[in-house]
């Protein structure tokens, strides 16, 4: 049975309403922007959001109206400053929010990729922080140091851009990988975009490029330029403007809307998307 | 020459670092100082990215974040979180970077949650900052100089300084050195060796000490020999205007 389907169906059938999703896994870098604004347009409700930081996905998912919980170490406009929505939403209680440090976020999703209930560090270690439940004080059982466990988390899906897989889902993860190996291996699903689609001895040339196993992967879906506005290497670069000017009409949520309506929830699909960008600009 | 607090700020940040040593940048101001510092005094400095970089060379491009091309283009390594952050762990890394929203006396950091009367204000969180606070041998901070942003205890500790001071790091478990230096809009601070908290070690040009003095929310300690920040030379300043060329990170109203 083939993993390839359409964006449409892979969301519809793999992100739930009330899912622990994993996404933005590579920080700054490949960010799943078409697969958020599916979600976006599909009307899921009630997810909880994972991830190191967020450079405005998750700000679009809590403006959409999908989120009731986020787990990560930081989320705003990496360029600008602020993210309103999230703000707003943390500020009057609409949306819970549970403070990580990148790296406790990447050794929850590690323990689980790794089949144990806990892992030990030294971060955090007298920060408030601590209040996050998934996080205790604790003694080494050998050395009797101070140290913190971070209890495992296995999301129900993760969400990863890629530039390449074969129709099984080995995929080429080119450039920084963030917490994209440990999220694959923690989550019980995985939505796989990439700018391509390949045969899969063409990927088995360079098996040491593929950053996590078919195996893994429950969705593989072509979306070129999937990760727009966020750059990908190989590929595209950063759209600098795009996320300046979302930071501009994301203010008050009368402007946000307006937005939202103009690059997501009155546009049918990805490539009407990309016919409102000038693409050529930031191709490499 | 002309300069602006923030161009200040950079040459000052870049002064910081030693040649060969293993650098956690971040973005904005300490990423031109790692430029600034590989061009002048430290070519052989590495500097590392929570997104998994680590670069020997210098990004050939104004970045706006450490995921953009030109950071990655030219990286010696490209890998995942968890390998930068063990590098972090381990002790292997002499300076990483901080800013923050609020500071206070003994150099915790708060970049969660703020008061702005009777309303609390959400900020971005931690990102990596918390990480490099507590296992980095040394860290240094940049922040607007407003005296809202420095007050006697933070609301939240977001990024561990010296807790209440003293030895509250080694009874926490803190194995990284902590705040070693904060370098503001007006000032530079340095820590007290026993007390653990700031004091105040230069003042930049134009800048009275009764403002900086007014401007702390708690008795400021002063060094004895206190001097004037030496200002940005001409060549520093036109190798930070070839990096941040429209001034987009240092010649902007803040």
């Amino acid at each position: 049975m083939t993993k390839v389907c359409t964006l449409t169906e892979a969301v519809h059938t793999l992100v739930r309403d009330g899912d622990t999703v994993v996404l933005g896994t590579g920080l700054e870098h490949a960010i799943p922007f078409a697969a958020g604004h599916e979600i976006i347009r599909q009307r899921k409700r009630n997810l909880t959001l994972v991830g190191p930081i967020s450079d405005i996905l998750f700000d679009q998912l809590i403006g959409g109206g999908c989120v009731k919980k986020v787990e990560a170490a930081w989320i705003g406009n990496v360029a600008g400053g602020s993210a309103y929505n999230f703000r707003r939403a943390v500020e009057s209680g609409a949306i819970e929010m549970v403070d990580h440090s990148n790296l406790t976020v990447a050794l929850r999703l590690q323990a689980a990729a790794w089949g144990v209930p806990f892992l030990p560090t030294r971060t955090a270690l007298g920060s408030d922080l601590m209040d996050n439940p998934s996080l205790k004080s604790m003694r080494c059982p050998f050395t009797n140091e101070l140290l913190v466990a971070v209890a495992a988390l296995s999301p129900d899906v993760a969400i990863i851009h890629a530039q390449r897989a074969d129709a099984n889902g080995n995929a080429y993860c080119l450039g920084n990988l963030g917490i994209t190996t440990q999220a694959v291996g923690a989550s019980r699903r995985v939505l796989l975009t990439v700018e391509e689609i390949v045969e899969p001895e063409i990927i088995c040339e360079r098996p040491e490029l593929v950053a996590f196993s078919g195996t893994c992967v429950t969705a593989v879906v072509k979306v070129p330029f999937g990760a727009h506005p966020s750059p990908l290497v190989g590929y595209y670069h950063r759209d600098d403007a795009y996320f300046l000017d979302y930071h501009a009409r994301s203010k008050t949520p009368q402007e946000f809307e307006k937005w939202l309506a103009e690059w997501v929830s009155h546009l049918p699909d990805r490539a009407q998307y990309l016919s409102k960008i000038k693409i050529e600009k930031l191709r490499l | 020459m002309n300069y602006t607090p923030q161009e200040l700020m950079v040459a000052a940040a870049a002064r910081q670092i030693q040649d060969r040593e293993l650098v956690f940048v971040g973005m904005r101001l300490p990423m031109l100082a790692f430029q600034l510092a590989k061009v002048t005094h430290a070519p052989r400095a590495v500097s590392l990215f929570e997104n998994g970089l680590l670069r020997e060379a210098s990004a050939q491009a104004m970045i706006y974040t450490m995921g953009d091309l030109p950071n990655q283009i030219g990286a010696t390594w490209a890998t995942g979180l968890i390998d930068v952050m063990a590098l972090l762990q381990r002790g292997a890394v002499e300076v990483g970077f901080l800013g923050g929203a609020q500071i206070d006396r003994f150099g915790n950091l708060n970049t969660t949650w703020s008061n702005a009367g009777e309303r609390k204000l959400r900020l971005p969180g931690s990102g990596g900052a918390c990480d490099i606070a507590c296992l980095a041998k040394r860290v240094v901070i940049l922040m607007n100089h407003e005296p809202r942003r420095f007050v006697e205890r933070v609301d939240y500790i977001t990024s561990p300084g010296y807790g209440s001071g003293g030895a509250w790091r080694r009874e926490q478990g803190l194995t990284g050195g902590g705040p070693s230096v904060l370098i503001t809009s007006k000032a530079i601070f340095t820590i007290d060796s026993a007390s653990k908290e700031w004091v105040l070690h230069s003042v930049h040009p134009r800048v009275s000490l009764d403002e900086i003095k007014q401007s702390v929310g708690w008795r400021l300690q002063i060094a004895p020999e206190l001097r004037e920040t030496v200002p940005p030379t001409s060549e520093e300043l036109s190798r930070i205007r070839a990096f941040d060329p429209q001034g987009f990170w240092t010649r902007r109203a803040v």
